[in-house]
């Protein structure tokens, strides 16, 4: 457990140390960057080994850091951080083997990426507030280097669009969050002391500093009607940087509004219930219902993240146990398989066939020309699709459970978005992959695509195994998950702020 | 009273120091340097400036004199100790990113109108009397009007500098006036006795007027709107390094002066911003003045396409947030204003010393000259990148910090229970609209791709230490802002 | 009893299979097909083996497996036999292997076709095994996927809307059952039909669902069951995707699939919601008879071969569900006479899952001699060029018929009599569809085979022995159950009496 830290300061350096190796070579970045990554989801996969589920924040670092504010250096971790951080690695790693033919400016791209890396490490196992702000900020600006520099289509749009909405969310996070600091008294940072000062706050001012907190959170979690940045960063951003931004950077807003919003102020919480519920079902729906019409393949996924978000923000919003851990889970298994969906469409096709229309793939047997990445489209859409036996189902089914609960009407409306995303699912997969006419495809395609190299292939591998992993064993990470949702701040939350 | 010399001249080491600098420098420029070459002689000007300056700083920093001296004159607590280290640290800098010799024709002349303004500078942080404060704030912004025109190759430079005198002077005018009204109410001119001899007053319509006027003056020394005119032309015109010093330890010192002015001197007629209704006095006022940079700072700077007026509109901006610290210092101290103002001097500073190395090596005017940095000079790209984020407060950078500190100390006076705490909490949002025009900045140095051969920059070493130096120390507050905040306590 | 894990080895080995197929890229066509039809085989050796453990005469689960799966949702690796699904293991073990034969001449992406068989074989016999909703559910939508893509690969020119629009009727009848499954767990607590059955049984599962809602999580999982036989008016997939398919897979599809909708109506729907498929049964009834009715006429308008058999799956399999509906619908006590309907729902099961799938491959045969014309007119005067075709399919239409002798008609007048029981006025109306159902399978009959010699019968060659091999077997047992349906009422009786003597 006590290595988790180390998670972060090896992906900071290793940012350093990729930034230098590219001066030397892009091959030398690429390993640098490389072995950081392992370095760091190897060291959460020991943390996890050595892991004892329990209710409450399990401390790892506590040092003053700020003493003339009350703010410490405080890093702690429970099963929610454990299964993101182990995401986070995974998706890094991940990332990185797709990254493999970046060659223009490797080492700053890398670096960019660990730089990323290690500001998600740090928001996860963040126990102050201010230093997971801190974490979360850093966590921001290179997203905008790496998708200005190294995206697609309209990327400095994409990417400014992208850090200004996210920028936006998190200063109202600030807004709320000082706001609380200063209303206690100004004595403490610490997320447990913030919530105990906070329960004696007049209830308007709860319900404001929650609505501050939890929407600047939210921003970035893709909470309907503010997740326009993400369709357009999404489909803007390099493979890698989509992958981590889908898979990792949307589960920083959802923590977010989990670790910080939630436990400070439940009767906030409380109050906007529904309006966050209805929220993340017209998000469900409409992101769902965007991605069937969309023509650009990426759009698709892109607008299936926004979707899958939605299912998170629900299951949050219902505001029990059983639901969050859902909503746990499946920040997890969207994580895995947003990324790996990114992979398939930004780097093993777009690479090759360098068109993302879906009218222009059709007409090309790409089934046949990429066995490989229809196989694992196939089943990263139907692990996307929610099908029994991938991540997605057990926790989708989670949080239908929990959301019952609460309100059986958001249950039903939500299960709506299960076929939505079926449709949309299905309908990319038949144009992209089983062009118009199966049948003649089995002649010699004209241009033979470059074959799919180990890098990609191992990538893709390893994110398959993951869901599946998770979705015929969702236990081993709800083992984690379940007891940190029963710490006495959770249960709070659970009670709607009643003691 | 009883003057003591000895104890004046002990306390005043840096300034002599200053002073003797800037007139060896003349001497010496007359008797040996001028029969150098053109680019020799810039550098040895130059080098003799940086000395004095050290030399000053290292008494600045050995000497732990600390109280009132000269009467009540000077009073030498943590905050004008530390500001004038400031002050002098930010000169230091000036003259590391003076590069461009061709543009100054008299470089003896120039350090040593630098070498008088950081002495006018350095004394207005210390000035506890009128008549002592308005002496120095008028050695250091006379210093500046010329150095804000001293490129007289360009016509733009002699603009500059007429608009910042015309309105400088002005606002000097006000100043005055506002002081002889103070003293006809209470027949003081040391600021703690003035602030006891209002304290029985009660607000008068003459304190009301000496108020306005002095407010006027602050408004318009420190670039806040509405009279923050003159700033996006004198950051434009001036000579680069005139304009970082302006930008920089100017407003640091003035800021310091302005505080101890309204605070130790006229917090008996503060007033309340805090809550509504307000409560007559200057505070009200200044928040008037403080929301109104924030908004029109940042709303007009996302217009520009100069890289100096795009500066000048971000730093009426964060004039604006500086006002909001200068609001919350009554309660929680001054050490937020100073770290912000500090950290903020450091960064434009930084920024303007990158302006003038591209400038050095081309042209530097426009947002699209410093396309394809990262190629031309990476280290002048990652420290431009330091910089523009640092005014933009990314943590882990100080301008991150200096941002949360001013926006804790305003929240804590009333919570949301008054417009201080608003204030506050839309300069926050507001930051994320800045954003936006500092990343305008940054994709050109980082992202656009330029074509043709690429004109490599060359920096002196001069100047890339003191980029280091900057950027370094803004790291180096930023992740450990206890080392600045420590100090005031 | 046994120390092997039948139930496991029953549904894992086919995907065994798909695996091998998955891992050797390099088999020939022949290769692939062989282990596919050697794996699919397994499903009838070990189903056999499992009815030689299998004790008829007690009732229950037996060859039960439970192991703890995951903690956090109480779920359980539960699976469990009893009559009803022996039945469907058997009939799932004899169309399967049929089906891959039909299959033989499939030559593109053999492999691929072979895996996604044996694929979806395995996740129906799952669905068939499985006692709790979390894995019954995974087999239950993983049979989709390799169905979707059967249809979508190697299907006709219509496939591709027609597997589109076959998966989303089915997910979206799925996604109203995961919620509803979702609302009983989060009322009960546990996922596993046995027990949820024992609730509903002592009638609290209604009560802690809440009246109102248990109504609306009813509605869920008949939604879901509904689409997937399909039930009157959720069937508008079901012709188009029988038509569509390639021959094998509309033997599988209407042989298996089909049963498996009518299975949960029987495995779940029933035992866990009496009262309110009691209350709904008015409607339900009109809506079965619907299927047998408007099933038949609309197969009677058809002229397309497939489409005509595609119909008449939908009557037959209403047939199940008039039966089901018309017993939760008594409100006399008629043990004999629910017995009676209940035993003749699941043979009819098993005799259209011979039946239909017969036809679907005589249709097949058809389509492959006339280069894929299928039309009613097509043909004619086949049984002069073709006898022993014409012979073998004409049992499989008489079969399909009801006609007495053949299996065809011990279910369907089991059902009828049971349901005459029950609500005679029902019967009566059914017996409309059985008309029609003569009279289309009649103008089949005649216009293929009968009448002047046609464009597409010319040419036209008897049955190969690789044919034979795949229709003779079906055909067999035809007359065997028809003489013998004391073969699987034994199997089925204990059962059908234990529901019939618990009618709530």
């Amino acid at each position: 457990m006590s290595l988790l830290p180390l998670a972060i300061y090896v992906s900071f350096a290793g940012a350093l140390l990729a930034l230098a190796a590219g001066a030397h070579s892009a091959a030398a970045a690429r390993w640098t960057a490389l072995l950081g990554a392992l370095a760091g989801w190897g060291l959460t996969l020991a943390a996890a080994g050595g892991f004892v589920p329990a209710a409450g924040l399990q401390t790892l670092t506590d040092v003053a850091w700020i003493p003339q504010l009350g703010i410490r250096y405080h890093l702690a971790a429970d099963g929610i951080s454990l299964t993101l951080v182990v995401l986070t690695g995974l998706a890094a790693v991940a990332g990185i083997l797709f990254s493999w033919n970046i060659g223009e400016r490797a080492g700053e791209f890398f670096a960019l990426y660990l730089a990323l890396i290690g500001g998600v490490y740090g928001v996860f196992l963040s126990a102050d507030a201010f230093v997971l702000f801190v974490f979360y900020e850093i966590a921001i600006v290179p997203k905008y280097f790496l998708i200005a520099n190294w995206g697609s289509t309209n990327r400095e749009y994409g990417a400014m669009k992208l850090v200004l909405y996210s920028f936006g969310g998190s200063a109202l996070v600030l807004a709320g969050l000082l706001w609380a600091y200063a209303a206690g008294g100004g004595q403490s940072f610490a997320l447990d002391d913030l919530a105990a000062t906070a329960a004696h706050f007049p209830r308007g001012q709860q319900v404001g500093m929650f609505a501050l907190v939890f929407l600047g959170f939210a921003v970035l979690a893709g909470l309907f009607p503010f997740h326009t940045w993400a369709p357009t960063g999404h489909v803007a951003a390099p493979t890698a940087a989509s992958m981590l931004l889908a898979g990792v950077v949307m589960k920083l807003g959802a923590y977010g509004c989990l670790r910080v919003a939630m436990p400070l102020f439940p009767i906030g919480l409380a109050y906007w219930q529904p309006v966050i519920a209805w929220l993340a079902i017209a998000g469900i729906l409409y992101a769902g219902f965007v991605a069937l019409v969309q023509e650009d393949f990426k759009f698709v996924i892109a607008y299936s993240s926004v979707s899958h978000m939605g299912f998170v923000l629900l299951g949050l919003a219902a505001a029990n146990a059983t639901a969050a851990a859902g909503a746990v889970l499946q920040m997890f298994s969207h994580g895995v398989i947003a990324g790996l969906l990114f992979a398939v469409v930004g780097r093993m096709v777009y690479e090759r066939t360098h068109t993302r229309q879906l009218a222009d793939l059709q007409v090309q047997p790409l089934f046949r020309l990429l066995p490989f990445a229809a196989v694992t489209f196939v089943l990263a859409g139907l692990a996307s699709m929610g099908m029994p036996g991938f991540s997605g189902f057990p926790a989708e089914l989670t949080i239908l459970i929990g959301t019952w609960r609460v309100s059986p009407v958001w249950a039903i409306a939500a299960a709506g978005g299960v076929l939505v995303a079926a449709a949309f699912t299905l309908r990319v997969i038949q144009l992209s992959f089983f062009g118009t006419n199966p049948a003649g495809a089995a002649a010699a395609p004209e241009h033979p695509l470059p074959p799919l190299t180990l890098a990609e292939k191992s990538g893709a591998v390893l994110l398959l195994a993951a869901t599946i992993i998770v979705g015929l064993r969702p236990d081993l990470l709800l083992d984690w998950i379940t007891p940190a949702l029963q710490s006495p701040l959770m249960q709070a939350v659970w009670k709607g702020g009643t003691p | 009273m009883n003057p003591d010399y000895a104890l004046l001249a002990q306390a005043l080491l840096p300034e002599i120091a200053l002073v003797v600098g800037a007139l060896l420098v003349l001497g010496l420029d007359l008797a040996i340097f001028r029969r150098q070459e053109p680019a020799a002689r810039y550098r040895l000007v130059m080098n003799f400036g940086a000395m004095a300056v050290t030399v000053a700083l290292i008494f600045a920093c050995s000497t732990g004199f600390s109280g009132p001296v000269f009467g009540d004159v000077l009073f030498f607590d943590t905050l004008a100790l530390i500001t004038r280290q400031g002050v002098l640290m930010l000169t230091l800098f000036t003259f590391g990113i003076a590069c461009d010799a061709r543009r100054l024709r008299h470089p003896a002349e120039y350090v040593a109108v630098i070498l008088f303004a950081a002495t006018g500078l350095i004394l207005m942080a210390a000035a506890q009397q009128l008549l002592l404060a308005f002496l120095a704030l008028e050695l250091a912004s006379i210093s500046l009007y010329v150095l804000a025109g001293f490129d007289k190759s360009r016509p733009e430079s002699a603009e500059a500098a007429l608009k910042y005198f015309l309105i400088g002077g002005m606002a000097a005018a006000f100043l005055l006036f506002g002081f002889s009204l103070l003293y006809g109410l209470t027949g003081s001119l040391i600021l703690p006795q003035i602030g006891m001899m209002l304290m029985p007053q009660g607000p008068s319509p003459l304190l009301l007027i000496a108020l306005v006027m002095v407010l006027v003056a602050f408004g318009f020394k420190t670039a806040a709107a509405p009279f923050h005119l003159w700033a996006p032309d004198a950051y434009q015109g001036a000579p680069t390094p005139s304009a970082a010093l302006i930008a920089s330890a100017s407003k640091l010192a003035g800021l310091v002066f302005f505080y101890r002015l309204l605070w130790p001197g006229l917090g008996m007629s503060a007033g309340d911003a805090a809550r509504l209704p307000f409560t007559i006095g200057w505070v009200p006022v200044v928040a008037l003045l403080s929301g109104a940079s924030l908004l029109l700072g940042n709303i007009a700077a996302l217009a520009q396409t100069n890289i100096r007026r795009l500066l000048a509109y971000s730093a009426i901006a964060h004039a604006g947030a500086m006002l909001l610290g200068v609001i919350a210092a009554g309660a929680s101290g001054p050490a937020p204003l100073f770290y912000y103002a500090f950290t903020y001097a450091i960064a434009a500073i930084g920024a303007f010393g990158v302006i003038a190395l591209v400038e050095n090596a081309g042209r530097c005017e426009n947002l699209a000259d410093l396309a394809g940095l990262h190629r031309r000079s990476p280290l002048l790209a990652g420290c431009l990148l330091v910089f523009i984020l640092s005014l933009a407060g990314i943590p882990p950078l100080a301008g991150f910090f200096g941002k949360f500190v001013i926006f804790a100390a305003a929240l804590k006076l009333n919570g949301l229970g008054g417009p201080a705490g608003w204030l506050a909490v839309a300069a926050i949002l507001l930051s994320a609209v800045a954003l936006y025009y500092y990343l305008l900045i940054l994709k050109q140095a980082l992202v656009v791709r330029t074509d043709g051969p690429i004109r490599r920059i060359t920096v002196p070493p001069a100047a890339t230490a003191t980029l280091l130096t900057a950027a370094g120390l803004l790291v180096l507050f930023g992740l450990f802002p206890s080392v600045l905040l420590g100090l005031f306590q | 009893m046994s120390a092997l894990p039948w139930l496991s080895l029953i549904i894992f080995t086919p995907w065994v299979g798909a695996l091998l197929l998955a891992l050797s890229s390099r088999a020939s066509a022949a290769a692939c097909r062989a282990v596919a039809l050697g794996f699919s085989l397994s499903t009838l050796l070990i189903g056999a083996v499992a009815w030689t453990h299998f004790d008829s005469a007690a009732g229950g689960y037996q060859l039960v497996e439970r192991y703890p799966w995951i903690s956090g949702l109480n779920v359980h690796y539960h699976l469990g036999l009893d009559g009803m699904s022996l039945l469907l293991v058997l009939l799932t073990g004899l169309v399967a292997p049929a089906a891959l034969l039909a299959s033989w001449r499939v030559e593109r992406d053999a492999r691929l076709f072979n895996l996604l068989f044996l694929l979806l074989q395995g996740a129906a016999l799952g669905v068939f095994l499985a006692l709790d909703f979390f894995h019954w559910f995974v087999f239950w939508e993983l049979s989709l996927v390799p169905a979707f893509f059967l249809i979508r690969l190697w299907g006709g020119p219509g496939a591709a809307p027609a597997a589109y629009q076959f998966v989303i009727y089915t997910i979206a009848g799925s996604a109203f059952m995961l919620a509803a499954f979702a609302a009983i767990y989060a009322a009960t607590g546990t996922l596993e039909f046995p027990q949820l059955a024992d609730l509903a049984a002592k009638g609290s599962l209604a009560v802690k669902l809440g009246p109102a809602w248990a109504t609306a999580v009813f509605l869920g999982v008949f939604l879901g069951l509904a689409v997937k036989v399909p039930l009157f008016p959720f069937h508008t997939w079901l012709p188009a995707a029988y038509a569509e398919a390639p021959t094998g897979a509309s033997m599988f599809l209407t042989g298996v699939m089909s049963k498996m909708g009518v299975y949960g109506f029987l495995r779940i729907l029933w035992p866990l919601f009496p009262a309110q498929l009691h209350a709904a049964s008015g409607v339900l009834l009109w809506l079965a008879l619907g299927g047998v009715v408007l099933g038949a006429f609309a197969a009677l308008k058809q002229t397309d071969l497939k489409r005509m058999i595609a119909y008449s799956s939908i009557n037959h399999v209403s047939y199940c569900l008039l039966a089901l509906f018309a017993v939760a619908g008594a409100t006399t006590s008629a043990p004999a006479a629910a017995a009676s309907a209940f035993s003749g729902a699941l043979l009819q099961m098993f005799n259209h899952g011979l039946s239909a799938s017969a036809l679907f491959f005589c249709v097949g045969v058809l389509e492959a001699r006339s280069g894929g014309r299928r039309g009613l007119d097509d043909f004619g005067g086949a049984r002069t060029a073709a006898p022993v075709f014409a012979g073998l399919c004409g049992i499989a239409m008489f079969s399909s018929l009801g006609l007495p002798g053949l299996n065809g008609f011990v279910g369907e007048f089991l059902i009828f009599r049971g349901v005459f029981g029950l609500a005679p006025w029902a019967a009566a109306v059914a017996c409309l569809g059985l008309l029609a159902t003569a009279l289309f399978l009649l103008t089949f009959w005649q216009r293929v085979f009968h009448g002047p010699v046609a464009s597409g019968a010319r040419n036209f060659a008897d049955l190969a022995p690789l044919e034979i091999a795949t229709l003779l077997p079906g055909v067999v047992l035809m007359f065997l159950l028809g003489v013998m349906p004391q073969l699987l009422v034994g199997l089925i009786n204990p059962l059908v009496t234990a529901w019939a003597a618990h009618l709530p």
